[in-house]
């Protein structure tokens, strides 16, 4: 299957590398000289980077670094806008994702993203998940019983709402609206899941919950995480990226970053100098 | 109101270690407070004051004629005030019927200038278009009543000459008032679906939904109650629009089941004929009026039942 082929059957459990490809490390995401405007606000600059499959990957920085507009970018929300603009190029499997010839939705479908606040819809639980998946396949009423029944197993939400599915989503608690996020975005079978600042509206407890989560997930996604939080990224990814002012700072493994970090700005932001 | 302020005095205010002057300034603020509290509630109040005294006086003065004959005068079908015969039928029926196929029409139309201008509008067409909506809600309805009678009722009988004969009729002022109600239900869906967060619009793109999928699955479902308010609001007007429909309904006073044809309302008739009625005709139109309010009463406590089981059943 080619990867044109690919893409326009969104359906397929598609291959988790590609033919062309014989190095199983190849990055999910590549993202090649990205610049990225708000109008004539420059946010991102000049940012080159490698995202390996089924791996964390955390972005940190102080606020206003632009770790959240790169993540925006990976599924085009930016397009929703009229304002901003970007520059330079971002592939997935190899394939350029604003390439004139891609839909949007699907790549969005393909790159699953959980927000800051939990973002139940106004519906039922067990709706909240099947909305996602009845966007792209057709299932039973069985089928989909037991896709949201995995789903929210995966989300480690399953015993806590399994005799609540037919209450509304947003009767659940903070913690329980973000599994439930997360469980949605599971259930319509990404490839890649983006997670932005995902447990800073949630306690401890629940931040814990999310924590386990993220390191079961990457066997069979590649996730993303923006965080504020420097234990929280030194605890649950495999790769950290530092991002400073809209450059890319500094990225490689994350015991590197967070114990032999090769730039100073790292070593003064890591170490709480700044930010 | 004295004793109260007093006691307050002494148990709230006697706090050790307050100054006297602290004392003061917080003697003062509770007073003003609580004759603001009082003030508003005055004004509340005068609004419920107002509807009772309405409804009585309407009452009291068509008295005669609910007294006399209220089934008749309720199922009659026809008006005759010359030959004392005053059937309220046509009139309840035409009100019901234009009203309808005005919030028929005007209802789709709305939602879609509202998620038009909400989703899809370029930032340049946005205000221009949105002012425009709202500039619409300001046109005095005579206009649209002289617009009607003088474009939309020859055209319609130039392009259906059998449904509509005279260019008048029940459908003609259902057009005229699904136009006039446009701009208020559109501005209110158009406000209440910018109260949806942009986090949870984003958040339905983002599982790869399309603007329809957004807008259907997410949109209405969160604002679907500011919603029917903007429809029952418009539905509200349609009753009771007076001078429009009097333009472009035709005045037909004897009952016909008709959609296309001439008919009358409560509104026009009793425009038509109040100033120059006297004795059980004024009565009769009194009591039009009094169906009229009920009628309107009717249809709002109506639209809050179903919103209210819609709630019920969705929590």
């Amino acid at each position: 299957m080619t990867i044109n082929e690919s893409f326009t059957h969104p359906l397929t459990e598609h291959e988790k590398t590609s033919p062309t490809s014989s190095d199983a490390t190849t990055a999910k995401l590549r993202v090649e000289n990205l610049n990225f405007f708000y109008g004539k606000t420059q946010a991102l600059k000049d940012i080159s980077l490698d995202v390996p499959a089924n791996r964390v990957t955390a972005f940190i920085g102080p606020s206003g670094c632009g770790k959240s507009t790169l993540l925006r970018c990976f599924n085009r929300i930016h397009d929703l806008y009229a304002g901003p603009r970007s520059e330079g190029r971002i592939f997935l499997d190899g394939q350029d994702i604003n390439a004139r010839s891609v839909d949007a939705n699907l790549i969005r479908a393909r790159i699953g993203m959980v927000f800051q606040k939990p973002t139940p819809f106004p519906m039922s639980v067990f709706d909240n998940i099947a909305f996602g998946v009845k966007l792209y396949e057709r299932l039973s009423s069985h089928a989909m019983q037991e896709r949201v029944e995995w789903a929210l197993r995966k989300a480690a939400l399953w015993d806590e709402v399994k005799d609540k599915l037919k209450y509304s989503g947003q009767a659940l608690s903070g913690g329980q609206q973000q599994r439930l996020c997360i469980a949605r975005t599971i259930a319509a079978k990404p490839d890649v899941i983006l997670l932005d600042e995902p447990t800073s509206a949630l306690d401890p407890i629940s931040t814990g919950y999310i924590e386990d989560l993220v390191n079961e997930l990457k066997q069979d996604y590649t996730l993303m995480i923006v965080t504020h939080n420097m234990q929280q990224a030194a605890r649950i990814s495999d790769y950290t990226a530092f991002m400073y002012l809209g450059e890319l700072v500094e990225h490689g493994e994350t015991t590197q970053i967070f114990t032999k970090p090769t730039q100073r700005k790292t070593e003064d932001y890591i170490t709480g100098r700044f930010g | 109101m004295h004793v109260s302020t007093k006691r307050l005095a002494s148990s709230r205010f006697a706090f050790p270690g307050a100054s006297d002057k602290e004392i003061r300034i917080l003697k003062r603020n509770a007073l003003i407070d609580r004759a603001f509290e009082r003030s508003t509630q005055a004004f509340a109040l005068a609004v419920l004051l107002l509807l009772g005294a309405i409804l009585v006086s309407l009452c009291v003065s068509s008295w005669d004629t609910l007294s006399a004959h209220a089934v008749d005068f309720l199922t009659g079908d026809r008006w005759a005030a010359n030959m004392e015969m005053f059937g309220a039928l046509p009139a309840i029926y035409g009100t019901l019927v234009t009203s309808l196929i005005a919030v028929a029409i005007a209802v789709p139309v709305s939602f879609g200038i509202a998620i038009f201008l909400t989703e899809k509008c370029p930032e340049i067409l946005r205000r221009p278009l949105g002012i425009t909506v709202e500039l619409l809600a300001g046109i005095p309805s005579i206009i649209y009543g002289m617009w009607g009678v003088e474009m939309l009722a020859p055209f319609l009988n130039h392009i259906f000459p059998d449904l509509f004969p005279a260019g008048s009729g029940l459908a003609t002022a259902g057009l005229v008032l699904a136009i006039m109600i446009i701009p208020f239900i559109t501005a209110i869906s158009r406000d209440v679906m910018l109260t949806v967060p942009p986090i949870t619009r984003e958040s339905a793109y983002g599982l790869g939904c399309t603007t329809w999928e957004v807008v259907r699955g997410v949109i209405f479902p969160t604002v679907r109650h500011g919603m029917m308010g903007g429809v029952v609001l418009g539905l509200g007007r349609a009753l009771g629009e007076t001078m429009a429909v009097t333009f472009v309904i035709g005045n037909n006073l004897f009952f016909h089941p008709t959609i296309t044809g001439q008919g009358t309302s409560i509104a026009a008739l009793i425009a038509n004929q109040f100033p120059e009625a006297d004795g059980a005709q004024r009565s009769a139109l009194l009591a039009l009026g009094l169906v009229l309010f009920l009628i309107t009463f009717a249809v709002l406590a109506t639209a809050r039942y179903m919103l209210n089981r819609i709630e019920r059943r969705a929590a």
